[in-house]
């Protein structure tokens, strides 16, 4: 079966590509300034990703952190919701999963600890995202207000916990977790990449498959495109509210078995940092379709990894700028795309019968 | 006599042509009556001639002068002297008349909003459509809200005005009062371009007609104007007769039961039944409950007293347990709440409907089913199961509404609040089928309505809501009668039935 793109589909993806490329080009014209032939950064940064296997795989382990808060953003943003604290969900779940994973008895062999330290990354967002939710559904207090508090306040409470139990002796370090609940590296030149990357795809496909294909998908995209609607044919939008920011939560929770269980091995200070900011740009660019997101996060990794890659060229700084101009790109693409097919049809006032 | 607008022209949204060199001809100083089915294409072509939609092509003289249909715009057009007055309203919610009536105007920066105020209510006074310049646009009735935008219009220097569906969200009394100023309007010598759907309304007030037909002009007519070649143009074949109501079973049980159903201070102690196979109209002037009443039955607004839905004390319940319990509910606005407009045909038909979905697993292909069979039944056009509902006429939105409602399984009560309005003749008589077919197959059906044609064509029995309140009740043949249509304007004006104790 050939795969032809319906004409939605088809907009979403020209909005992503003019976004990448507007990004590059503002790239382009930012190393211009600074002295440097753009050519040649972009090329060195491809070429460093596709041929040295160390970097590839830092790409890989920065993608994988990033599809998983890509996704929490996204399927929020597809009920509607701005999910701005996938930051403060994935930092809870980092706290909690190496807590739990410390905990556990040195001898948990790993088809134990693995599952029950995944859960545990989970319910530590979770129950972030879910208080998001709930003030949304039951006060409604607006969800970006509240996980940017939230981010603040998650971040502030687990560097308490961990100066006042988990650090050991004057680092910023907790304490191993089991061997047991280790996830092995791939094996790219010593390279942070690890097997979490699959737990990444698998969330990937679920979620697609959910959005998709189910009633699930189906009501929680029926709040996010119209929740009057979606109230008057009996969908419960509070409910749903809720259950989404749980499960945007448990996502972004989850980006801790990359940084937790893949690498460090351990709790410690400014893990895994921004990958939950970074992760909004990634859901903008994936233009929230999930499948949309892996591609966002591979593009994002690269520009991360890539750019320290070619630091002997240009500052990091400026390739970590374009994760941010990112944002801007697609907002105003998008709005372009959208207008191009469709207001040179309709008035952007009235609508026609 | 001098042609206000002339114009020919064709219009194109993607691959569908919805105008082909579609002619109209007004007069300076006349009403002209712009008919045709939902979806003729009437609505494009006066955003056309008012620069709010572009033409892919022909040609356009305003006062005599030809202009240049590709640099024309809102802008141009308003210098031009044309108005309008869109269908669904085209205010600012949040901002109050005034500040709507300069929006976009031309005007220096120290412009004073005391005296345009003062100015708007003064105008508003002299042509008979009084209005309050700084109340919100969001606190007003459709009516109300209406006839700002009117008097804005013309307070910019509007010589031709164009009107589109302006009586669809009118009580009768006030579309008595909007015809009348038309006239008056008219005799000052301003020109009217007025579109509606109500050929009696286009016999009171207009003097000349364009009838269009899927984009085409068909005809025009002039002078002593009749209803039934108008009608033939429209729909291009004869109508089909009115079909007599048979009375629901003396023994037939209520399938809706309210007991002193309240909200608020809006809708007080409403306590009504609708049996099994009865039709039960709710006439009213807009903003006296009805919306209220709707929404407490569908369980979506917090009420007090008791709804009673077949077998079931529905009082408690969520609105999903309601729909579930056998209610169908056909929004007021299809707009707001009735449709996701960016989903598919397919899609919205299948909203929420776990009976055709499936309950965890989306059935793509019952779906799709779904969407043919229901497309076949109310002939929504076009026949397209993936067409994008923002892209369907008026008319064909509310057929997918009224599709989902009517399919649900083991329907009790169907509770339909302006079913027809904004709707075309072809898909009201479809509309109104569907509802018969309903009532016949052992439901109850509730209907509210602004348009007493509608009601005294479809219902067994018409209550009449005022301030919240029943303050009147027509049943059986007293609906038949000459005098019906009046006494329920009595009842709805607050006036006294004659003969009622």
């Amino acid at each position: 079966m050939i795969w032809r793109p319906s004409a939605s589909t088809t907009r979403e993806l020209q909005a992503a590509l003019i976004a990448l490329l507007a990004t590059i080009a503002v790239g382009s014209a930012l190393m211009l300034i600074y002295g440097v032939a753009p050519a040649g950064v972009w090329l060195a940064m491809l070429d460093e990703i596709t041929r040295d296997p160390y970097s590839l795989g830092q790409m890989l382990y920065k993608a994988t952190g990033l599809v998983l808060c890509g996704l929490s953003v996204a399927l929020a943003l597809d009920a509607g919701l701005f999910n701005i604290g996938a930051e403060g969900q994935m930092t809870a779940g980092v706290l909690t999963c190496a807590v739990f994973g410390a905990a556990l008895p040195a001898d948990t062999p790993s088809f134990i600890a693995v599952p029950l330290c995944l859960v545990a990354a989970a319910a530590g967002g979770a129950a972030v995202g879910a208080l998001i939710g709930v003030l949304r559904a039951k006060r409604n207090a607006h969800e970006v207000i509240t996980s940017i508090m939230l981010n603040v306040i998650v971040a502030g409470v687990v560097l308490w916990i961990g100066n006042a139990v988990l650090f050991r002796g004057g680092t910023t370090r907790g304490g191993q977790i089991v061997d047991g609940a280790k996830l092995p590296e791939l094996g790219l030149a010593g390279s942070a990449a690890n097997w979490s990357i699959a737990i990444a795809i698998v969330m990937v496909l679920l979620l697609a498959w959910l959005r998709s294909r189910t009633t699930w998908g189906q009501a929680w995209r029926a709040v996010g495109r119209d929740p009057e609607a979606a109230r008057s044919v009996g969908i419960s939008v509070g409910r749903v509210q809720i259950l989404v920011m749980t499960g945007a939560g448990a996502l972004a929770g989850l980006a801790a078995a990359n940084f937790v269980m893949g690498h460090k091995h351990a709790f410690e200070e400014g893990l895994g940092r921004n990958t939950g900011f970074i992760g909004i740009s990634v859901a903008l660019l994936g233009r929230t379709n999930p499948i949309g997101v892996a591609f966002a996060a591979i593009a994002l990794g690269t520009l991360s990894a890539g750019g320290l890659a070619v630091g002997d060229k240009v500052p990091k700084e400026l390739t970590e700028m374009l994760q941010g101009v990112v944002v801007l790109a697609v907002a105003i693409s998008s709005v372009w795309v959208h207008r191009r097919s469709i207001a040179s049809e309709r008035p952007l006032v009235g609508k026609v019968t | 006599m001098t042609l206000a607008i002339e114009a020919s022209v064709t219009k194109r949204y993607g691959v569908r042509e919805v105008l082909h060199d579609a002619t109209i001809a007004v007069r300076a100083g006349t009403v002209h009556a712009l008919v045709g089915e939902n979806g003729a294409g009437k609505s494009t072509l006066v955003k056309i001639l008012a620069g709010v939609v572009r033409a892919d092509g022909g040609k356009l003289s305003v006062a005599g002068t030809s202009v240049l249909l590709g640099g024309w715009d809102r802008r141009r057009a308003r210098a031009a002297g044309i108005g309008i007055v869109q269908q669904h309203g085209a205010s600012a919610q949040t901002l109050s008349v005034v500040e709507n009536a300069v929006l976009g105007a031309e005007g220096g920066p120290l412009l004073s909003l005391a005296e345009v105020a003062a100015q708007l209510r003064a105008l508003g006074d002299k042509i008979g459509l009084p209005i309050d310049p700084l109340a919100r646009v969001e606190d007003l009735g459709l009516g109300a809200a209406q006839r700002a935008e009117i008097v804005a219009a013309l307070y910019h220097g509007a010589t031709t005005l164009i009107l589109d569906e302006p009586t669809a969200v009118l009580a009768p009394v006030e579309v008595e009062g909007l015809l009348a100023t038309l006239r008056t309007l008219a005799r000052e010598g301003k020109t009217i371009i007025f579109v509606t759907h109500k050929l009696d309304e286009v016999r009171a007030v207009a003097d000349e007609v364009t009838v269009l037909r899927e984009g085409v002009t068909v005809a025009t007519f002039a002078g002593e104007l009749d209803v039934q070649p108008i009608a033939r143009a429209m729909v291009g074949e004869d109508l089909p007769p009115a079909t007599t109501l048979e009375p629901p079973a003396a023994t037939a049980p209520a399938v809706l039961s309210l007991g002193k159903l309240s909200v608020g201070r809006d809708l007080v102690e409403v306590s009504l039944d609708v049996r099994r196979g009865e039709i039960v109209g709710v006439a009213g002037v807009d903003g006296n409950g009805q919306r209220e009443l709707v929404l407490a039955i569908a369980g979506l607004v917090k009420s007090r007293g008791s709804v009673r839905i077949g077998e079931r004390d529905a009082s408690h319940d969520s609105p999903s347990r309601r729909l579930a319990a056998g209610l169908a509910h056909v929004p007021e606005d299809r707009h707001r709440g009735g449709l996701i407009l960016d989903a598919t045909v397919a899609e919205n038909l299948a909203l929420n409907r776990r009976d055709i979905t499936g309950r965890f697993r989306v059935d793509r292909d019952a779906v799709r089913r779904n969407a043919v069979k229901r497309i076949a039944e109310l002939d929504i056009r076009p026949a397209d199961s993936d067409a994008i509902v923002r892209e369907l006429s008026g008319g064909n939105q509310q057929k997918v509404v009224v599709g989902r409602e009517l399919s649900r399984p083991r329907l009790q009560i169907i509770v339909a609040a302006q079913p027809t309005r904004g709707v075309d003749l072809g898909a009201v008589a479809k509309i109104h089928d569907r509802l018969r077919a309903a009532a016949k197959a052992a439901a109850g059906v509730l209907v509210v309505s602004a348009d007493l044609d509608e009601l005294l064509a479809l219902c067994h029995r018409v209550v009449v809501l005022l301030r919240g309140r029943i303050v009147g009740e027509l049943a059986g043949d007293e609906l038949r009668t000459q005098t019906a249509r009046g006494e329920l304007g009595l009842l709805m004006t607050g006036g006294v039935r004659e003969g009622a104790a």
